[in-house]
């Protein structure tokens, strides 16, 4: 299949500007007649069918939480990039393209790169509107803080929870629609499988988790807001309920997965302590604007932190990066933290820890200060360690953040099943290889607010003579029986081992094989050790209960099985990519410094695969990308 | 490693319409670095295992903010730590041998569903009744173009920090919402984008939480004691003067 990435003619900063006003339109007699339906609450969800419904189209919204509010957006900390220059430092739309493109170590579109930086400055208006709390300065305008891979203030931010207080603006808009009647909410309702007719997105089918209802729904579009795929690595800062599911069923259906080897590893996460674990808890990276990151300069240095002297420390990030220290990009931060844990300078009961010290920063600010800006991160830290940062330096691990791989979408949005859009994190389109902090926010909320509700009445301005198909047709009936079936069959299995293990192993695999740290062997490996597993699982898998009733365990049962195929395809990405690129670190590909190494002659590309059928590999089509702007050079933050 | 054995009694009840019942269930070997919820885990495991039905609970971030979780721990909305949902509640804070009786939120407005788990879509319908300002997307004016002073964006944060997660509820012997509700009000009202509906919105939530069947607030202060965000009960003063000033003006 040959990828139209339909990026509009013209110089980039105009395109954008261009496409808008040539954007074909739908009356609002018309928009009255059309139903979208959107899966997923989040910032992109959320926000993207608030929008739509008060454009005057019909939409229908899934979550699988107990509520709109609850999605994983709400627990982002740091803040959200935009390009206001309110600081008076310099920036402008272009840097916040530039850094991003950078960032990103030049493995993403630019016209979809520079929109979002055009778009950036719209989403904190909107959300100042909505009455987002945002931080202030004492004069009562915005406060803005640093993030990493960037020299400029552009992060705005509500204490450690911007997430929250940009994800309940968003839920506000939506609720507002619910009441109106304009927006259709189903909570706890799980999707299941896209439903397609003569090639056309038309519908989904969701199973109710409450009673176990399984229903059709038509829409004239579908839109996927259903986040990163995170926890195919088991431990991740993702929720618990994070999944593939959704992006992995499109796939099948035709859309095609892009970069999926693409995963971003925070450098500051709170460390595994035991084989219970069932998750990872993220530590802002906006501490690395106060704290200094260290390891003792000698091996097996077993002494307390606070007993080691000033010249038995390496300050590792600040001793090789020197013009950004400690706020080198993530991919750069992580790397370097694995590199003296390797060598045998980690910290901490396992050794794989560095330290996040603080020490400097409250000698020099008080502890009042440092209390105002990270007051609840340092309670968070101590809730879950029983350590307390104020007096001993926090342990950090990298941990699986953020997937910057997903759907290919092109720069309407729309996968390659037409009228199948994919929003936010659950599609490919703008952090490349590594994404810069505090740019999850602004893509999910640009993609919502300001992006598909322009670009996907290109789409149903072509639809409006479509009358809704009624939910009977034989390809809802088909894809129901489907999806019965699926879940029958794992609930019959009569199994003796829990999904629970079986994700724990996948997992391990995951994260051993295509970490931070990949090779080939270890690849070519991973993908028969996930085959032979994959088989065990549909062998020896136990699922208790019924699917007519509330079964946490049947709906895990269906996205762990997703995991393991979505593992594999991992695996396929991370091994023919046979370069080094942001957070994609091939052992084969380094430079003598240990960076990452591109290859850009070969792979200036984004992979987009294809499904095949379950038995046939899936075809690798590329997207070449193509650099008008930016000059491609060695990312150096030294 | 300290390990802990405890006994647990859990409240089993399989659909809205069951009676329900404890059940008690031992648990051993645990790591004091265990969080609360992954002990529950460690049980779910045990219980298919031994080919029983896992214990079904709410969950999702595991990191004290998307609300979710929702257990009485001890008599205690998420247990005996102040300020802190079960998911962030390590067993740490238990000791072994002990006894631990857990428990649903308990209020008419929030039905159980299955085991730990109830129904708050009386929440989200509160919030649809007003807890919004009405803005369409793209008719917003320059973020700064409004100076909002520090002192007064600190406390609609304070009061918009709520997670919705129920706690208040479950802790107030009328099951009354208002800190909820309080919440809310206030974060809107305090801000001047606030203004345009602050008088309507403050009866269309409140009659609205009346209708859903949450009791009314008798100021025992139960809802500030375990709310996990730690929301203030001077809140419900403002709820209240709100209510009262929007009936003056009339």
């Amino acid at each position: 299949m040959t990828l139209d990435n339909k990026v509009p003619e013209g110089p980039l900063d105009q395109k954008w500007t261009n496409y808008k006003s040539k954007v074909p339109l739908v009356s609002p007699a018309n928009k009255r007649r059309l139903e979208i339906i959107v899966v997923g609450t989040g910032l992109a969800g959320g926000s993207a069918a608030a929008s739509l419904a008060e454009m005057g189209y019909r939409v229908k919204t899934f979550c699988f939480q107990d509520s709109p509010r609850r999605a994983h957006s709400i627990a982002a900390q740091g803040g959200i990039n935009a390009a206001k220059n309110y600081q008076n430092d310099g920036d402008s739309v272009f840097r916040l393209f530039y850094d991003t493109i950078k960032g990103g170590d030049y493995r993403s579109r630019e016209a979809n790169v520079y929109r979002l930086a055009e778009v950036s400055a719209n989403i904190i208006d909107q959300c100042v509107a909505q009455g987002v709390p945002f931080a202030r300065e004492y004069g009562g305008t915005l406060d803005n803080r640093s993030f990493g891979g960037v020299q400029v203030s552009r992060t705005f931010y509500a204490r450690g929870q911007t997430g929250q207080q940009l994800l309940l603006g968003a839920y506000s808009a939506l609720s507002r629609q619910i009441a109106k009647g304009n927006v259709a909410m189903y909570n706890r309702h799980e999707m299941l499988d896209i439903v397609k007719i003569d090639g056309k997105a038309r519908g989904v089918i969701v199973r109710d988790l409450v009673t176990g209802e399984y229903q059709r729904h038509f829409g004239h579009a579908v839109v996927l807001a259903t986040g990163g795929y995170g926890n195919v690595y088991y431990l991740s800062t993702n929720a618990m309920g994070s999944n593939v599911t959704a992006a992995w069923k499109a796939y099948k259906q035709g859309a095609m997965f892009a970069n999926p080897c693409f995963t971003q590893i925070h450098p500051t996460c709170i460390p595994v302590s035991g084989e219970y674990q069932s998750k990872l808890t993220l530590m802002s990276e906006s501490l690395r604007n106060d704290g200094r990151i260290w390891v003792p300069k000698n091996k097996d240095d077993n002494r307390s932190p606070v007993d080691i002297p000033e010249g038995e420390r390496d300050y590792y990030l600040e001793r090789r990066y020197p013009a950004f220290g400690n706020l080198v990009p993530r991919d750069v931060a992580s790397r370097a933290a694995k590199e003296r844990c390797d060598g045998g300078y980690g910290v901490g009961e396992t050794g794989l820890a560095v330290y996040l010290d603080f020490k400097d920063a409250i000698d020099r600010l008080g502890k009042d200060v440092v209390s105002a800006r990270y007051g609840n991160l340092f309670e968070m830290y101590e809730k879950i360690t029983g350590d307390n940062p104020y007096l001993m330096p926090m342990k950090i691990f990298p941990a699986v953040h953020y997937t910057m791989g997903g759907l290919w979408v092109d720069y309407d949005l729309m996968t390659t099943v037409p009228g199948l859009y994919a929003i936010g994190e659950c599609n490919f389109s703008d952090h490349g290889a590594n994404r810069l902090g505090a740019s999850a926010l602004m893509q999910g909320l640009a993609d919502g607010y300001f992006v598909l509700p322009y670009t996907i009445g290109k789409y149903l301005s072509e639809d409006i003579r479509t009358p809704s198909i009624k939910t009977d047709h034989d390809d809802f009936l088909k894809a129901e029986k489907n999806a019965r079936e699926r879940n029958q069959k794992l609930l019959k299995n009569n199994g003796s081992r829990s999904v629970e293990s079986f994700h724990r192993e996948l997992g391990k695999i995951v994260w051993d094989h295509c970490g931070m740290s990949r090779n080939t062997k270890n690849l070519t490996q991973a993908i028969e050790d996930i085959k032979s597993l994959r088989n065990d699982f549909w062998d020896n898998v136990k699922v208790p209960g019924r699917d007519d009733v509330l079964n946490p365990e049947l709906a895990k049962a269906g996205r762990v099985a997703d995991f393991f195929e979505l593992g594999e395809l991992m695996m396929r990405d991370a091994l023919g990519r046979d370069e080094s690129c942001g957070g994609h670190f091939r052992e084969e590909h380094q430079t003598q410094q240990g960076e990452a190494l591109r290859d850009d002659e070969n792979f200036t590309f984004s992979s987009a695969w294809e499904f095949k059928g379950d038995n046939t590999p899936p075809l690798l089509n590329k997207e070449e990308l193509t650099f008008d702007t930016v000059r491609l050079t060695q990312r150096s933050y030294k | 490693m300290d390990t802990l054995k405890l006994e647990l009694k859990i409240w089993r009840q399989d659909s809205p319409k069951d009676k329900g019942e404890f059940k008690t269930y031992k648990v051993d070997g645990l790591n004091t670095h265990m969080s609360f919820l992954e002990m529950l885990d460690v049980l779910n495991e045990q219980l298919i295992e031994s080919d029983s039905e896992p214990v079904a609970f709410d969950h999702d971030c595991r990191e004290g903010i998307c609300g979710m979780c929702s257990m009485v721990i001890n008599g205690r909305p998420h247990g005996p730590l102040k300020g802190t949902t079960t998911c962030q509640l390590h067993m740490r804070h238990f000791n072994d041998g002990d006894t631990i009786t857990i428990e649903p939120w308990r209020a008419n407005s929030f039905p159980v569903i299955k085991d730990l788990v109830v129904d708050r879509s009386s929440f989200d319908r509160i919030i649809q009744a007003g807890g919004y300002i009405s803005v369409n997307t793209g008719s917003a004016p320059d973020g700064n173009a409004m100076p909002i002073g520090k002192e007064v964006a600190e406390e609609a944060f304070d009061a918009a920090a709520c997670i919705g997660c129920g706690a208040c509820v479950a802790a107030c012997k009328n099951a009354s919402a208002s800190l909820f509700v309080a919440a809310k009000v206030s974060q809107l009202a305090l801000l001047p984008q606030g203004q345009a509906e602050r008088d309507d919105r403050v009866v269309n939530m409140v009659s609205k939480m009346d209708q859903e069947g949450f009791g009314h607030c008798t100021n025992t202060g139960a809802c500030e004691a375990e709310c996990p965000k730690e929301i203030s009960v001077e809140y419900i003063r403002k709820l209240n003067w709100e209510y009262h000033r929007s009936n003056i003006k009339g």
